[in-house]
């Protein structure tokens, strides 16, 4: 056996090392490491409920409004209170631009840029990979980059700025939108569709949307050779990457944007090819392998956090969460099991989640959302109050919030006594990703997704492209 | 023949990448291109670089070592010194903290981005069990890693560009001085802040500033009314000129309805209060604006609030301007 020590990890959001024993040539085990550790669940214990809106933003720069969502959905809980619908509408199109810038940051900045390496230099596509994908220099870089800074005004109008905004209350949000500015609102929302209709997918947001199946696929990458997506499914298919990271194969999502109706996404537990209910009772943590107090499995809700780094047994600051003792993946593949789209759907049910249906799930799901954003600013009432005010006593001790960000999965769990919080808990989507080993034994999604790869070469490729298949964020890992 | 352009070396340590991705929001020109203006290469940022793995650690241990070098060394993200710097090992498992220090004393200059990497920020609230420290202060005072009287080989002290997060401009606008030579120390703050943004207030262009005026006052955020009085506003004390340089196109916390928390300041992420409530004495304000004493604020306050047109009094608890000035009145024929 041989071990092969990779790290640090850049183009993905915090600190990430890996270890890999190979075994035959192929990986036998791989060990997961968040290395940087902050303490933003004791940070928060003593402060007032309302304190957490301040402070939980700050565990993230990517994920920033995720956060304040879950933090100020667990507080309503607290309060009993809940935002009028409008309120939730502008909820929805604060967070949904997050996602979509996140989405957009991810597959430009941090994952398509590994194709345009010398060391691909002899494939077909390198050339056109090259050009537009380089790190920094890349063709398609400034052109994304404008595009997506016209999309962030959508903060600047409707948040204050981004990230770390205040805006998000547990009774709704801090400012009203007037005529004008929706306006100018669906002015920079078109702007930036049209930089998605050129640039991204050479089709329009609905047709990208329609397609359904491998077939309707493989029709769409022939129509558009110049889109990027199109060249990203050429690279796809000639490095095989839907054979690529495979994990457990379960998926774990929360409710995605709610409204009066339900939600755009449901929430849920996919596994064997069908979706179960999301028990949330059934959610634990164990700390086995991290450098923390406690071993064994514990709920969320009945643990506290402390720091041993003299650990001897981890190799992480990652917690393991688990759902009824088995791991699971989250990110926007499973929110689209969740929801039963048929072009994914068939992909998993064929391949699982790979390099190629999570990339294909988080792009596909930006020509979703866009669409989705618009109506929701049709349909604002701009004569609606969006706040319902948040009472001066809690009439809950304990409540969780959840949420999908960009990622996946994010929870809170916040407990209150004498009118202060008494223990604030966060499980965020790459925590259940890049989750090291449980008290079992039991390896975490990415663990399992690196066993079997063969990675000799100097840069291990293709573990780097299933590290940022996942889209992870560390920072939010450990927080 | 070598370029002539300024190395730029980007690290992270105990942070949340949040002033990165706001440097994402630049427009006109986006980020590369503005810093490519600036002539500034950036030689390494671990969110956009391509090379990964063992090139970084060569890079990264050849800065240490002098063999490579860096012209501004910026920071993202607290120094972890807690427990040994085990809060943050590098994969070979010594010390984030250690390579910082050993790049930091041999580059040009020294740039802390962000509250965290300047003074410890939201990395050190609380019990600080991580000993989350900035480059060269403690909170608000001299010292963390490099030590208070840390001069880079520039002779600049670390340039602090505080801000939880920070403006694209401000960092944008540091790094082009910078590159060209234009910043000194007297175009620093005794925080280390550039005072280009620090020696403006919050409060400067805030479009509550009628109600300030008038002392009509928003019992809760979402309201019209300032904040200050009861909502947790430092923006009168704060130092930075976030309402007369819009965030993403045309916002400030103002703006977007709820108070200025003071973001810029070392110890913001311990106010002693609640981030949304203003302690009072006596009725007035313990924090008051910035340079004011007390006796003039408390009687300019009572004077201006027996002034307040009803307009103003109203609109204050309103989400929105429900009253509009009114027209000058019709003169006689």
């Amino acid at each position: 056996m041989t071990r092969r020590l990779l790290g640090p990890f850049n183009r993905v959001e915090g600190d990430l090392a890996v270890t890999l024993d190979f075994t035959d040539g192929k990986v036998s085990r791989a060990a997961v490491s968040a290395p940087l550790f902050r303490g933003f669940e004791r940070m928060l214990v003593g402060r007032e409920p309302l304190d957490a809106l301040a402070i939980v933003p700050r565990i993230c720069g990517i994920c920033s409004v995720s956060q304040s969502v879950a933090a100020a959905r667990a507080l309503a809980g607290l309060y009993g209170i809940r935002p009028p619908a409008d309120g939730q509408r502008v909820i929805n199109l604060i967070h949904a631009v997050e996602n979509v810038a996140d989405h957009l940051s991810h597959f430009y900045l941090f994952f398509l840029p590994d194709f345009a390496r010398a060391d691909y230099a002899d494939r077909p596509w390198f050339a056109e990979a090259e050009r537009r994908f380089k790190a920094q220099q890349g063709a398609a870089t400034a052109p994304m980059l404008e595009a997506r800074a016209v999309l962030m005004r959508f903060m600047g109008t409707l948040a204050g700025h981004w990230p770390h905004t205040l805006a998000l209350q547990p009774g709704g949000v801090t400012r009203v939108i007037q005529a004008a500015e929706r306006v100018r609102l669906q002015q920079w929302l078109r702007a930036f569709r049209r930089f998605l209709e050129t640039h991204t997918f050479g089709d329009s947001l609905e047709a990208v949307a329609a397609i359904d199946s491998e077939r309707a696929l493989q029709d769409y990458r022939s129509r558009r050779p110049g889109a990027d997506l199109a060249l990203f499914l050429d690279i796809a298919d000639d490095l095989a990457l839907s054979a690529l990271g495979r994990a457990q194969d379960r998926f774990i999502a929360a409710e995605a944007y709610p409204d009066e109706q339900g939600c755009w996404s449901p929430a849920g537990l996919w596994r064997n090819g069908a979706t179960e209910a999301l028990d949330i009772a059934a959610i634990t943590e164990d700390n086995h392998s991290s450098w923390l107090a406690g071993s064994g499995a514990h709920g969320p809700g009945h643990a506290d956090t402390v720091p041993l780094p003299d650990k001897a047994e981890a190799y992480s600051w990652s917690k393991a969460p688990r759902i009824g003792g088995q791991c699971a993946e989250t990110g926007a593949l499973a929110r689209a099991l969740m929801r039963g789209e048929p072009l994914l759907q068939e992909m998993t049910a064929r391949q699982g989640g790979t390099v190629l249906t999570r990339v294909l799930a988080r792009v596909t799901e930006i020509a979703r959302l866009v669409p989705l954003m618009e109506s929701w600013l049709t349909a604002l009432d701009l004569e609606a109050v969006l706040l319902a005010p948040t009472p001066g006593t809690i009439v809950a001790q304990e409540a969780v919030g959840l949420t999908e960000a960009a990622r996946g999965m994010l929870g809170h769990w916040v407990l209150v006594e004498n009118e202060r919080i008494s223990r604030y808990q966060i499980i965020a989507p790459t925590t259940w990703n890049f989750s090291p080993r449980d008290s079992a034994g039991q390896a975490g999604p990415l663990e399992l997704a690196l066993e079997g790869v063969k990675a000799d070469d100097p840069q291990a490729l293709q573990v780097q492209h299933i590290v940022r298949s996942f889209d992870p964020c560390q920072v939010c890992t450990t927080h | 023949m070598a370029s002539k352009n300024k190395r730029l070396v980007w690290m992270q340590s105990g942070g949340c990448g949040g002033c990165t991705l706001s440097l994402l929001n630049a427009e006109t020109p986006s980020l590369f291109q503005a810093l490519k203006d600036a002539g500034i290469d950036l030689v390494w940022h671990p969110s956009f670089s391509e090379a990964s793995l063992d090139q970084v650690q060569a890079l990264l241990e050849g800065l240490a070592e002098g063999r490579e070098t860096v012209d501004i060394l910026c920071l993202e993200g607290a120094v972890m010194t807690g427990a040994d710097g085990r809060f943050h090992l590098l994969p070979d498992g010594s010390p984030m903290s250690r390579r910082i220090e050993r790049i930091a004393r041999r580059a040009g200059c020294v740039v802390a981005v962000g509250t965290c990497a300047a003074y410890g920020g939201i990395s050190a609230a609380g019990d600080n069990h991580t000993g989350a420290v900035g480059l060269s202060h403690q909170g608000s005072q001299p010292g963390g890693l490099l030590g208070g009287d840390f001069l880079a080989a520039n002779g600049l002290p670390v340039v602090n560009i505080s801000g939880c997060p920070t403006h694209p401009g401000w960092v944008l606008e540091t790094l082009a001085l910078l590159a060209a030579g234009a910043l000194s120390a007297r175009d620093l703050d005794p925080l280390g802040r550039p005072r280009f943004y620090a020696d403006k207030l919050v409060h400067h262009g805030c479009e509550k500033n009628e109600f300030y005026e008038f002392k009509a006052s928003a019992t809760a955020p979402g309201q019209m009314g300032c904040l200050m009085e009861h909502v947790g506003c430092k923006g009168t004390q704060a130092h930075a000129d976030c309402n007369s340089r819009a965030w993403n196109g045309e916002g400030s916390c103002l703006s977007g309805g709820y108070p200025c928390i003071n973001c810029t300041s070392p110890d913001f992420a311990d106010p002693g209060h609640g981030f949304f409530h203003t302690p009072q004495v006596a009725g007035f304000p313990v924090g008051l604006p910035t340079d004011m004493p007390k006796a003039w604020f408390v009687a300019l306050s009572t004077l201006s609030k027996s002034a307040t047109p009803h307009r103003v009094r109203h609109n204050a608890t309103c989400d929105r301007i429900t009253l509009p000035p009114s027209l000058p009145k019709k003169s006689k024929p």
